[in-house]
């Protein structure tokens, strides 16, 4: 039963007037699997979150949740899933406790789960606290935790962490990671943090102007880009020589006319020499030299000719 | 040049006149206001109703005085009894009332209420105006309860609060969960919209009932106001009142999710009716045809019902009418609100 599809979404599209916004994609995410939607802002990520929680109707395409559609199941849907919105502001001069036994009542659990929740997402200390008197990180957490009230088999965040700093962000992730680990919830989380879809998810799906680029694990994305590694440099004059003949080159990119160049190379050790013969003998200085692991980034930047957080 | 203190002028400026609903509230809705209540009051003579003590043939002060007196102003003159006339100044149909005898004339009205005193300073002056009257004027003031400007304002007052404690509490409250995207948020969880509306409703009874209770007492208190009728009458219009003053409440929040188009609009509901419903000033002054449809609005039917539960002694018979008037219109906002409500 593990294999068991708790979202399923099938040739789904969305226009808004001459945008398309979401452009007839197609996905499923099993129990207990994480999903990430990675794209830059306006890439459709949000539209297309929110036609899985049902806040907006699609055009054509259908959109499953434990094989029911939202049409006539609203009720039994708002039961399984657990949501928090891109953007989330609560009723100023309540306080956190307060707001969670709202919102627990809507599903019909006492307030003891309420307390359960604080503790799951560390805000204890906070309880009496108003929520317009929370941090940026405290406020999603307490978004976070209203979404797991109802322990969700269905959870869908849009951008959790965006706009929070490293610290807080890592306390979502932890948080999450836990989740992952207790229960078998299906999760999907919009971002346009490489780092998180890599750190918190199984699967990856790079999206830009409303469709899907790529989609797999981790690994099975760089591999697409072809695994390898990057060599950055500057030096002070442009080189008289294409670097494409050195060895395991594959690809080379430039910036700055010329002078700041991007490689990517198969194997390092076999490019870095040869490129700093050619450095020498064309009688350039080096500047800066460095040199890492493929990334998502590149990835993303090869399908769209742009960064993520551009 | 790009001076900064320009700059801050200009973007004033800009976000003045890129959004067109404020545009609207802020030129257009005032003209409207303009027009509407010019028309209102572009009656050139101002009608002045006055009753007189006795019957038609005991003076005719219509021939005495000539057709034309008082100009712009018209007088019209009806002939009652006395419990007539206290019925009349009650209800704000007439200003004053004046008992003609054998030496004197003896004029009764409210010292307070300033259109009483326009009407009694003019007529007095076609009185003496050609020495058409010679007889002494004597002025009564009308200090007894029921009669005295307070007593006609108290029951408008209280009717007025309703208005506003429903429809900036709730119409404000439900538009800024909209903005802040709650609205949403929680129709993404199965809570029931009938309760969330049933909710906004409830709590508005007992916010409204201390907001009234406290400006009776302190009326009471000060002013020696009374509830002459039926106190069951009250509660009975009261509830109806709040049901009907929700349901526009939720009915203005249908929609905006823009906090200047939702203080127009709120503002648009509640002005006229302050103005028309007769809460401050008596809204027979407006002219004939615009009457009835004063009287159907919802704040004057409320502040009549009170006014006649207050002064008049009113009992549920007088008010059923009414209050089912406002039941019907408070469902009929609701239902059309529940038609067009945007959540998100």
């Amino acid at each position: 039963m593990d294999k068991e599809v708790l979202i399923e979404v099938n040739k789904v599209k969305k226009t808004f007037k001459s945008l398309v916004a979401v452009n007839d994609v197609s996905f499923k995410v099993n129990a207990g699997e994480y999903l990430a939607l990675l794209g830059p802002n306006g890439a459709g990520k949000t539209t297309l979150i929110e036609m899985i929680e049902g806040i907006q109707k699609q055009d054509s395409g259908d959109i499953l949740i434990q094989g029911k559609s939202w049409k006539g199941n609203a009720e039994k849907l708002h039961r399984v899933m657990g949501i928090s919105l891109q953007e989330t502001h609560f009723i100023d001069r309540n306080s956190v406790e307060e707001t969670l036994n709202l919102f627990s009542s809507f599903y019909g659990l006492p307030q003891s789960r309420s307390q359960e929740i604080l503790e799951v997402v560390g805000l204890e200390a906070k309880r009496k606290t108003y929520v317009n008197h929370l941090s940026g990180g405290q406020r999603q957490k307490l978004a976070l935790g209203i979404a797991l009230l109802n322990n969700p088999r269905v959870l869908l965040l849009d951008e959790p962490t965006t706009g929070l700093d490293p610290n807080a962000r890592r306390e979502i992730w932890n948080l999450l990671e836990k989740l992952k680990q207790t229960s078998k919830t299906a999760m999907i989380l919009t971002t346009h943090y490489m780092e998180e879809a890599e750190y918190l998810c199984d699967r990856i799906i790079i999206m830009n102007k409303g469709s899907f680029l790529a989609e797999g694990t981790l690994p099975q994305l760089i591999k697409s880009y072809g695994d390898g590694e990057i060599i950055h440099f500057t030096v002070n004059k442009p080189f008289k020589e294409s670097l494409k003949s050195l060895p395991s080159v594959r690809n080379v990119f430039w910036e700055d006319k010329g002078t700041k160049g991007k490689l990517v190379v198969t194997d390092i050790t076999d490019t870095l020499p040869h490129l700093l013969a050619l450095i020498a003998q064309e009688k350039l200085k080096l500047l800066e030299l460095e040199s890492r692991k493929v990334t998502l980034e590149d990835l993303f930047i090869s399908l769209t000719g742009k960064a993520l957080n551009e | 040049m790009n001076n900064s203190f320009l700059q801050l002028v200009f973007l004033q400026f800009r976000s003045f006149y890129r959004e067109p609903a404020i545009l609207f509230w802020a030129i257009g809705f005032p003209i409207i206001m303009a027009g509407v209540l010019g028309i209102a009051f572009s009656n050139k003579e101002i009608k002045r109703k006055v009753m007189i003590l006795g019957s038609t043939d005991s003076a005719s002060f219509e021939k005495v005085l000539g057709a034309d007196i008082g100009m712009p102003s018209r007088f019209t003159f009806i002939y009652g009894t006395k419990r007539q006339a206290e019925l009349g100044i009650k209800r704000g149909e007439i200003q004053l009332y004046f008992l003609p005898s054998s030496d004197r004339i003896t004029f009764f009205l409210d010292p307070t209420n300033t259109e009483a005193q326009n009407t009694y300073l003019v007529l007095e002056r076609e009185f003496r105006r050609d020495n058409k009257v010679t007889k002494k004027i004597v002025v009564q003031p009308l200090t007894s309860q029921g009669t005295r400007y307070i007593d006609f304002l108290i029951p408008g007052l209280i009717a007025l609060g309703i208005l506003n404690s429903c429809v900036w509490g709730i119409s404000w409250t439900l538009i800024n969960y909209r903005i802040k995207k709650l609205l949403r948020r929680m129709i993404a969880t199965p809570m029931k919209k009938s309760y969330f509306f049933l909710a906004q409703f409830s709590a508005r009874i007992f916010i409204t009932i201390a907001e009234a209770v406290i400006l009776f007492l302190f009326a009471a208190i000060f002013f020696k106001v009374q509830i002459t009728g039926s106190i069951l009458a009250l509660i009975m219009v009261f509830l109806c009142g709040v049901i009907s003053f929700s349901g526009l409440a939720i009915l203005v929040s249908s929609k905006t999710a823009n906090t200047e188009v939702a203080n127009g609009l709120i503002n648009a509901v509640t002005l006229p009716m302050m103005i028309l419903s007769g809460i401050f000033f008596s809204y027979q002054n407006f002219p004939e045809w615009l009457i009835p449809i004063i009287k159907v609005l919802p704040l004057t039917m409320l502040a009549d019902a009170f006014r006649s539960i207050f002064v008049e002694g009113a009992g549920i018979k007088e008010i059923l009418l009414p209050s089912l008037i406002l039941l019907l219109e408070g469902i009929a906002f609701y239902w059309i609100a529940r038609k067009i409500y945007k959540w998100s």
